[in-house]
């Protein structure tokens, strides 16, 4: 099958982005952008490559993945857990609901102190502040999930005699796949948000913190690498995790 | 309508009631009290005003519900849950859309334990029989909603039930799409020689596709008129251009005409005060 790497929204999706970078380029190479302030998108990818070829920041990268990892499968597991409890539980849900809309109005990281106290400088308390900062993405997404499934699959069920257990598995779950796939994405982009942002003021270790480092130094050349592999990294697991979302809700689509 | 002789009765609903508990603390009795005698291999139809318990009855013999008064019987036995060679098609879409339609039509096979080279025998008859063994690899939501709905009936009839359920089908599918669908169910009917009960609410489908219409008053739904069609087991949907097709669908519209408008409220214009 002949299949089209890329869309026409993709192509010009893709021009946007490059016209931005030649422009970003072309002013600062012009000096309308001071050197001193912002590096040249070029320079900036050339310091990349040097960090990545050299290895010098090879500890703080893995950290970062690690923590983000780490927090994006706690978020998920944990949110789906209490979503699916809180879904069972509908005196619960109702009592929890309001709060758990109101819930990104609250600033999580001042919570930090708290953490610190518990977990001490380190992963334990940055995995803590990406974890409060995700959960909740996916216990609403679960909620969303366990909500749309339509009565009649769960009449199915009941006509192939499915006990509860059954029904979750080879329904419930597969037929809310699709709202737990985009809890998923946004449990992951929390986490990266969360553990890059923590880094800053709570680890001596990571991206985020190489980066506050390289700011306080005035590093720009390894602050502006950095920078651009924190964006490449968010780009590129964004894009693959939307990817698999678009290709699960077109095949799921009802209409 | 009871029948004297219980030896060709395949289901039989005797004084059956059913009352639900509403949310104000108040009782809504939904249907009944209803007595029925489905034969086996009868195509039986049931048509009635909107809310009248039509799908309350449906839920009741698939053993989805069960009746607040009154006896259930399947093939003799009193009906505890659902009941093995039941079948059901509801007017929604039920197709796993994360499922192909292969795969859809297998489930019940699979869950039933069948193995691989049974499955597979039953699927592609089933698959081939509902017209979609070109779409056996498509997912649901590939599929237009009369396809979708093949693939419930597909998925319902690879079981080989008894007595197969149908709550309004074809509801939600344009007119031609209807009477062609209907065609093919006669054919699935006469082929597997199951039992069939169909929910409607169009009377040219009732009348078309069944042996025998029942007809439902408005809530508390009771079957008012039993009607025979008297069409021969080989027919399709050119019966709707026989003589007799009008007759049968105007005494339905009689009596359903009168219970539509108590539902509405309304009394009907040239009904004796």
């Amino acid at each position: 099958m002949n299949r089209r790497v890329f869309s026409r929204e993709g192509w010009i999706r893709l021009g946007v982005i490059a016209a931005f970078v030649i422009a970003f380029e072309a002013f600062c190479r012009a000096g309308f952008i001071p050197r001193t302030v912002v590096l040249p998108p070029s320079d900036m990818a050339v310091s990349l490559w040097h960090i990545l070829q050299t290895g010098e920041y090879n500890k703080d990268i893995l950290s970062t993945l690690r923590n983000v990892a780490a927090s994006a499968v706690l978020s998920v597991t944990f949110g789906f857990a209490l979503g699916v409890i809180l879904h069972a539980l509908p005196r619960m849900r109702a009592t929890l609901e309001p709060l758990l809309a109101s819930y990104y109005a609250v600033p999580t990281f001042m919570f930090y102190p708290v953490f610190i106290v518990m977990f001490g400088v380190g992963s334990g308390a940055i995995i803590a502040i990406a974890v409060l900062l995700s959960v909740v993405a996916m216990i609403a997404s679960t909620l969303t999930g366990l909500d749309r499934i339509p009565r009649v699959l769960r009449k199915t069920a009941a006509i192939y005699r499915m006990g509860t257990a059954k029904r979750a598995v080879l329904i419930d779950f597969p037929a809310a796949a699709p709202y737990l796939f985009t809890g998923i994405k946004l449990a992951f982009a929390y986490a990266f948000i969360g553990v890059i942002a923590s880094e800053f003021i709570l680890s001596g270790q990571g991206i985020g913190y190489a980066i506050a480092y390289a700011y306080n130094n005035f590093d720009n050349r390894n602050m502006y690498g950095l920078m651009l592999l924190v964006i490449l990294l968010a780009t590129a697991a964004n894009t693959a995790l939307d990817t698999i979302d678009r290709r699960m809700q077109s095949r799921m689509r009802r209409q | 309508m009871t029948a004297s002789d219980g030896s060709d009765v395949h289901a039989r609903l005797t004084d059956v009631t059913r009352v639900f508990d509403l949310a104000s603390g108040a009782k809504l009795q939904a249907l009944g009290p209803i007595d029925l005698d489905i034969k086996r291999g009868e195509f039986f139809g049931v048509v009635g005003p909107s809310g009248c318990g039509k799908s309350t009855l449906l839920d009741i013999l698939a053993g989805l519900s069960p009746p607040t008064a009154g006896t259930v019987l399947f093939e003799g036995k009193p009906i505890k849950g659902v009941p093995d060679g039941v079948g059901v098609v509801f007017q929604e879409d039920a197709s796993f859309s994360w499922l192909s339609v292969h795969d859809n039509v297998a489930f019940g096979l699979r869950r039933a334990g069948y193995d691989a080279a049974e499955i597979e025998r039953r699927v592609t008859y089933a698959v081939g029989f509902m017209g979609l063994r070109d779409f056996a690899k498509a997912y649901p939501a590939q599929l237009s909603g009369g396809m979708r709905q093949r693939v419930c009936i597909a998925r319902t009839l690879v079981l080989q039930p008894r007595l197969i359920l149908l709550d309004e089908p074809f509801g939600a599918l344009d007119q031609q799409t209807r009477l062609l669908m209907g065609e093919e169910l006669l054919r699935l009917w006469r082929e597997t020689g199951a039992t069939v009960m169909l929910i409607t609410h169009a009377l040219d489908e009732a009348a078309m596709l069944s042996d025998r219409v029942g007809v439902m008053s408005a809530r508390p739904g009771k079957f008012i008129d039993f009607i025979e069609t008297q069409w021969p087991r080989e027919r399709d949907s050119r019966v709707v251009s026989d003589p007799h097709f009008g007759e049968i669908t105007s005494r339905l519209w009689e009596k359903l005409r009168v219970e539509s408008l108590k539902t509405m409220g309304t009394a009907a214009p040239g009904a004796a005060p």
